[in-house]
């Protein structure tokens, strides 16, 4: 449910030219915006034109990135105009609390682990300790039970992708125990 | 009538014992993920497309059809027994819905519900089957130009029409063009923004992109606002109505598939607009009977809108399966997901592959059929699922997001690219980013280079090419009044999706109240 009821027409609070109501962390995305439309726009340079491709492959990059600076500097306009985002709303969500950035952290940090881990310690493994450290992060203390859990969970899944669909995960140190 | 033979011979197609067991299971898990908390029919399909890996296509779309219908009525049982709806279809469900279940009437709304999903989601789907052709077997003639001002039409009907602030939606749109363009460029062989990376070359998997946005964005956003107070489930028993709550609800059924069925095929897209205008009709046609019950629960204010939902989704199977054009953040999905089986859908799809295509409407039709049997007596159990403690639940969606974006080509890279995604995922609800423009700009943007450049290549480079068809040309004149008359309908009045917005936050904060 995103559905931001301020648009830059028609500002949350017409008048108000600073204090709480600007959300100054939108120009962090602005310029987000900017140096990846910047990107885009180098990127298109370095290509080579073909021959009867009247378009060529550097045509949409070139609006793509112009376009993605432009809406950047729009971005930067409305947040200054006092454009506020309204997060997205959901089951579990409360947006009354600050967020929690620490666990977002810290989830980032176990999804990292299972990116440089998983060819080595293969998918039975990897999995188990992705879903024991991210029930962790979240607040979870009963950690017998999520190993348990996990482990289930990554073993069956390794099984039915195995038998049931031909695909073969990548069993890791437990090659030939599986 | 031919198209019925034609989806008579889909049926014997599909009706295998193998396949109606593929499509028991995709019912069920459907429902499973649908049902859980956090998760829409977007993130459950997107999270179920690996188990499809390496089936037979049709084997894969009965199971397909099953994920579908189950995640979409999934999503209704989490609206009506928590009120707290997954998105914004299922806003008009969650207002009458709970009240209903607090009133100790949970299992009439999910009877309903139910019952509705499965009225409108067989009357929209025949409806498919009697408009898809035909409006397929015009589409083969449309050339590219008119093709990309088709694209085009989807793109801002999605971003400007459809959300709250049209310049979130241009962001969210243009992020997406610029993921569609990493890759090889197929006319001259060059890779695009691949940062010299091999396995960027080979363009981002929209499997990928998808899991990433919609179930890890979600999750790691969840798990930065985590409602600690836990939330207040409806408990229920089986569902079932009585002969009156019967008669009170076929009429918002078949009037919310009337509401529900036009939106979905038109690519205005959203089902947002037309479950309003089924809660509004019922609200007032109750009225005039003498018995307005809204606002303590009325059947007929789940029954319109659920119905409106369901027909809604049926009816976004026209423009993906004739012309291949994706209007709500499922079927865009489900596009991705026929992309995956070497299918492009688009003009060509019902003229090159009729059998499948007939075999994924019959499967549509089982899986509605299947729901309905197979729901009505699990809604107890499915009730419980929404008991799961938070931090197991969204470890495990981190799980099956993880597993989903390996199992597709199995590279440690392709997890490293979910991380990144799913942080874009989380930055996009922080900033009130829309989702689906996002992911129409991946699907769509690849394809439109692609007509552009047939255009251009036939005409010579002649750029009025591009307006040199009749229907081109009124797309475009469509494309402008759509952007101009929002900004004169905005100054009028409020949005309908904005009033429901406000209708939806105030039930929240009253039933906060109440838990406390």
């Amino acid at each position: 449910m995103s559905t931001p009821l301020d648009t830059p027409t028609t500002p949350a609070a017409p008048g108000t030219t600073d204090g709480p109501d600007r959300d100054l962390a939108q120009l962090g995305l602005a310029a987000l915006l900017v140096v990846v439309g910047g990107y885009t726009l180098y990127d298109a340079t370095t290509l080579r034109v073909g021959f009867g491709d009247p378009v060529g492959p550097r045509l949409f990059p070139y609006v793509i990135g112009a376009v993605t600076v432009v809406l950047g500097l729009l971005l930067v306009l409305a947040t200054l105009r006092g454009d506020v985002p309204e997060g997205e709303g959901g089951e579990d969500v409360d947006l009354r609390q600050p967020a929690d950035w620490v666990t977002v952290l810290k989830l980032v940090g176990v999804l990292l682990f299972t990116v440089l881990t998983i060819s080595f310690l293969g998918w039975a493994v990897s999995g188990a300790l992705l879903f024991v450290g991210s029930a962790w992060s979240l607040g979870s203390r009963t950690l017998v039970r999520d190993v348990i859990v996990g482990l289930v969970l990554s073993v069956a899944s390794w099984y039915f992708f195995h038998e049931g669909l031909g695909v073969i995960l990548p069993a890791g140190i437990l090659d030939g125990v599986l | 009538m031919d198209n019925l033979g034609l989806l008579a011979d889909g049926f014997g197609a599909v009706l295998t014992p193998e396949n109606l067991l593929y499509a028991v299971i995709g019912v069920l898990l459907g429902t499973f993920v649908g049902v859980l908390p956090g998760i829409g029919p977007a993130m459950a399909v997107a999270l179920l497309l690996p188990v499809t890996y390496g089936l037979e296509p049709i084997s894969a779309f009965i199971m397909f059809a099953g994920i579908y219908y189950g995640g979409m009525y999934g999503g209704s049982t989490t609206a009506i027994l928590l009120n707290t709806p997954g998105e914004s279809a299922s806003v008009m469900t969650a207002l009458e819905g709970n009240l209903m279940a607090r009133g100790g009437r949970a299992a009439q709304a999910l009877a309903t519900a139910a019952i509705g999903s499965f009225v409108a989601g067989t009357v929209g789907t025949l409806l498919v089957v009697l408009f898809a052709p035909a409006l397929a077997s015009v589409a083969v003639e449309i050339g590219a130009p008119s093709y990309f001002a088709l694209m085009v039409l989807a793109m801002i009907m999605v971003t400007s029409v459809l959300g709250g602030s049209p310049l979130r939606g241009f962001i969210a749109l243009f992020l997406g063009l610029t993921i569609g363009l990493v890759g090889l460029d197929l006319n001259t062989g060059q890779t695009r923004l691949s940062f010299d990376q091999p396995l960027l070359a080979e363009r981002i998997d929209v499997v990928v992109v998808a899991v990433g946005i919609f179930a890890l964005g979600e999750a790691l956003w969840v798990a930065a606002h985590l409602r600690r107070t836990p939330a207040h489930v409806v408990p229920v028993g089986r569902p079932w109505m009585s002969g009156d709550d019967v008669r009170r609800s076929w009429g918002p059924w078949l009037r919310g598939t009337a509401y529900g069925f036009p939106f979905g095929a038109l690519p205005a897209g959203g089902a947002e607009i037309p479950t309003f205008l089924s809660y509004v009709t019922e609200k007032r046609i109750a009225a005039r009977k003498g018995r307005d019950e809204f606002g303590r629960g009325a059947i007929e204010g789940v029954a319109g809108p659920e119905a409106a939902n369901n027909a809604s989704a049926a009816g976004t199977f026209v423009p993906l399966l004739a012309l291949g054009l994706p209007v709500t953040a499922t079927s865009a999905v489900m596009l991705a997901a026929l992309q995956g089986y070497g299918i492009e859908p688009g003009p060509g799809l019902m003229t090159d592959q009729p059998e499948l295509v007939w075999a994924l409407l019959a499967s549509l039709l089982i899986g509605n059929v299947l729901l309905l049997v197979l729901n009505l007596p699990l809604a107890p159990v499915w009730a419980r699922l929404l008991q799961i403690p938070r931090p197991q639940l969204y470890a495990g969606i981190l799980f099956f997001a993880a597993l989903g974006a390996y199992a597709a080509n199995l590279q440690a890279f392709d997890l490293f690219l979910l991380l990144l995604l799913g942080l874009l995922g989380l930055l996009m609800r922080r900033f009130g980013l829309p989702v689906l423009p996002l992911i129409l700009g991946v699907i769509l943007g690849p394809l439109m280079e692609y007509r552009l450049r047939e255009a251009m290549a036939i005409s010579g480079g002649e750029v009025s090419a591009l307006w040199s068809e009749p229907l081109a040309v009124v797309i475009y004149v469509v494309v402008a009044v759509a952007v101009v008359a929002p900004l004169v309908v905005r100054r009028v009045r409020p949005a309908p999706a904005a009033v429901a917005v406000d209708e939806g936050i105030a039930g929240n904060a009253d039933d906060e109240e109440k838990v406390r």
